[in-house]
């Protein structure tokens, strides 16, 4: 019954979103913000990606799509979408001041409703006469796999059957744990979320470090809503389908302590537990899918109390993480 | 900031030393107007309608007809409840952002009072037992990350965000388990023969939340000024070193404040399954324990100021879906709508704050 051919590319396919989304938070996070706007953002990210090809695959009809353009139009839309939130959060708590966790709160409220609003209001707004979004062709070039998926039995399976925005993630996870390990802006961006007024004196500009991790940080989480609805969902937007799955890329990148290297696996591990309760056994009493359902929270809970238990130096969030650098109130 | 060595900035910002209440409120009410303003255009642009029309709409909504008035007033309560049992927690710099879970376990606490015990125990004792229960399943949900927090400084946000996920999981485990009919994965109206753990009405269905807001309202503004756990509570919030060096017990004052928070978001719960739905969902809660981080962190942790920003977000909250019900869109554009009107309002705080100067000026000033 239970196959773990089977298990694996779905637990991969769950944990894509996770991945990009806790790479994203990672990055910001490293530069002292705390975006609690990232399930947010990656709402958006999902629906300027949805609205994007929307219009194309309207006036290119399904037939005339261009493979380039139509996965082109999405992401370029998707990242413009997310990089506004970005600059938004920026603007207002660098160079505004604002509290970060009020001012992500917010922008959770306002992009999730900013998704759900234009995925329900599209086809109204737009006047088009279809019955639902259903970007189905848009959809297949996203979810195209490797062409020696299918021939190379369960080797392909678990390694070369997802679209090529998976593969993306795992090379962006790597990049960014290079980056913020073994190079120099790297070690300047740790600098600034460990210290802010010391990267300053050192003559490191600490207003650009933040805005350009922190809107990186949310162009990256933005595509993880992209692969969601394009490739994990075929396509086909419903409002609240993506869930809290924003929040749980957030409690991964404490149970990465902060290394998106380590989230490759770990995000895996997690798009599992948000799936296994569709295999643990419950038989007739279908309420024990809801207890299921609980597991990846509760572990999650679990390693935060475990981490902060222990108190490694090397294990500790960044230490100005969640406030704001004035130069003038040192 | 934008300083470099050989340029002399345009501007510079300074702090302001002080400013009069008026002043502030000055700022914030324009700052609203500046976001009604975009609001408006938001919505002419989705609707095509002019926006007069489009206020009148909102107003109609919110205080079209009397029913309509007391409903808003009974959500700006509840609302405002919620946002007052996580004030404390604020004050002391914990960022409590498991109202949601609170919320959600003492409805669960209440709803099961009213299923198990219907016709068992008389309906007075029953409602005691609600009380009771649900105060205390909200307390529990809330002191289990201030457990964590005072023992091993483990991340409350983190920590109670994921404490609301395993509370959402627990009513929809005990939804399946109580549904009915069997199958309908709801729970329905309880006890809709026998009332039984119904809340009574006061005059109105309306009016008890109202009244219970009010009462906490007083209740928290005395608290947090004129009592001892109170100055605790500000002292810890500026300094935990400070704190421990007067010799307050840092661990005991998160403690015992997430009790207190934890307990009225439970008592909201109750609000919200006793007296108003009859029913529990794992939507009871609305995402108010999010929103009311907002109210509380609008008025600056002011009881009595959070009396006017949860009427506002709830005002346009419920406006908001009336326009989208008068132009058959998604309701979701309430959440597009308070979601500018927050953005303006934090914003507007660091011209409280702050002041700009240009270059020109601040050299005669200054220098």
């Amino acid at each position: 019954m239970f196959s773990l051919v089977a298990f694996i590319p779905r637990a991969v396919q769950q944990g894509v979103p996770l991945l990009l989304g806790s790479t994203g938070e990672t990055i910001t996070e490293k530069s002292g913000n705390l975006n609690l706007g990232i399930p947010g953002v990656m709402y958006v990210g999902a629906i300027s990606g949805v609205i994007g090809s929307f219009f194309y695959e309207q006036s290119a009809g399904a037939a005339g799509l261009n493979g380039f353009l139509a996965v082109f139009i999405p992401l370029l839309c998707s990242l413009v979408g997310s990089l506004l939130m970005g600059l938004l959060y920026c603007f207002l708590t660098v160079t505004l001041r604002s509290n970060q966790n009020v001012t992500g709160l917010a922008m959770t409220t306002f992009g999730i409703g900013f998704g759900n609003f234009f995925g329900g209001s599209l086809i109204k707004l737009a006047g088009a006469d279809v019955p639902s979004i259903s970007l189905s062709a848009t959809s297949a070039y996203f979810s195209k796999t490797l062409p020696f998926a299918s021939s190379t039995g369960w080797v392909g399976k678990l390694l070369f059957s997802y679209g090529f925005l998976a593969y993306v993630s795992i090379i962006i996870a790597l990049v960014a744990a290079y980056v913020l390990k073994k190079t120099r802006v790297g070690l300047q961006l740790r600098a600034v979320g460990e210290d802010p007024a010391t990267a300053d004196a050192a003559g490191i500009n600490v207003t650009r470090y933040k805005y350009v991790s922190t809107c990186l940080g949310c162009m990256i989480a933005g595509l993880g809503g992209l692969y969601y609805v394009m490739d994990y969902a075929c396509g086909v937007w419903s409002n609240d389908a993506f869930g809290d799955r924003g929040w749980l890329a957030i409690a991964l990148v404490i149970f990465t302590i902060w290394r998106p290297d380590i989230g490759i696996l770990s995000s895996i591990l997690f798009g599992g537990l948000y799936i296994l309760y569709l295999y643990l056994p419950s038989g007739t009493h279908t309420e024990y899918k809801e207890l299921y359902k609980m597991i990846p929270y509760v572990v999650t809970l679990v390693v935060l109390v475990i981490t902060s238990m222990r108190s490694k130096r090397e294990n500790q969030p960044p230490k100005s993480l969640g406030t704001n650098y004035f130069r003038e109130e040192r | 900031m934008t300083d470099s060595k050989v340029k002399e900035p345009l501007y510079h910002i300074v702090k302001r030393d002080d400013i009069s209440a008026k002043k502030a409120w000055r700022i914030r009410i324009t700052a609203i107007l500046a976001a009604l303003v975009v609001c408006a255009v938001v919505t002419m642009v989705c609707t095509g309608d002019n926006p007069i029309s489009i206020f009148a709409t909102i107003f109609k909504g919110a205080f079209g007809t009397q029913r309509k008035t007391w409903i808003t007033l009974q959500y700006a309560s509840i609302l405002l409840i919620i946002s007052l049992a996580l004030t404390p927690a604020f004050k002391m710099q914990f960022w409590n952002i498991g109202g949601e879970g609170q919320v959600l376990m003492g409805g669960l606490a209440s709803a099961a009072c009213m299923i198990t015990l219907d016709g068992k125990l008389p309906g007075a004792v029953v409602i005691i037992l609600m009380i009771i229960t649900s105060v205390l399943a909200g307390a529990i949900w809330g002191v289990i990350p201030a457990l964590f927090k005072a023992k091993w400084n483990t991340n409350e946000t983190l920590s109670t965000l994921m404490m609301n996920y395993i509370a959402t999981q627990l009513v929809a485990y005990f939804t399946i388990v109580w549904e009915v009919p069997k199958g309908s994965g709801k729970i329905g109206i309880i006890n809709q023969n026998s009332n039984t753990g119904w809340l009574p009405a006061l005059g109105n269905k309306y009016l008890l939340s109202i009244i219970v807001a009010v009462l906490i309202t007083v209740g928290m503004y005395i608290y947090l000024k004129y009592t001892k756990h109170g100055y605790e509570i500000a002292v810890v919030g500026e300094s935990q070193n400070t704190a421990r060096y007067v010799g307050i017990s840092v661990e005991k004052v998160i403690i015992r404040t997430m009790l207190l928070s934890g307990a009225i978001c439970g008592l909201a719960g109750l609000l919200l399954v006793g007296g108003i739905n009859h029913t529990i969902t794992t939507t009871i809660s609305d995402g108010q324990g999010f929103t009311g981080v907002m109210v509380s962190w609008l008025a600056k942790f002011n009881p009595i100021g959070m009396i006017f920003t949860s009427l506002l977000i709830v005002f346009m909250d419920r406006g908001a879906s009336e326009i989208s019900t008068a132009f058959e869109l998604n309701q979701s554009f309430a959440d597009i709508l308070t979601g500018i009107i927050l953005f303006f309002i934090i914003g507007c705080e660091f011209f409280i704050r702050y002041r700009i100067r240009s270059a020109k000026k601040s050299k005669k000033g200054v220098a």
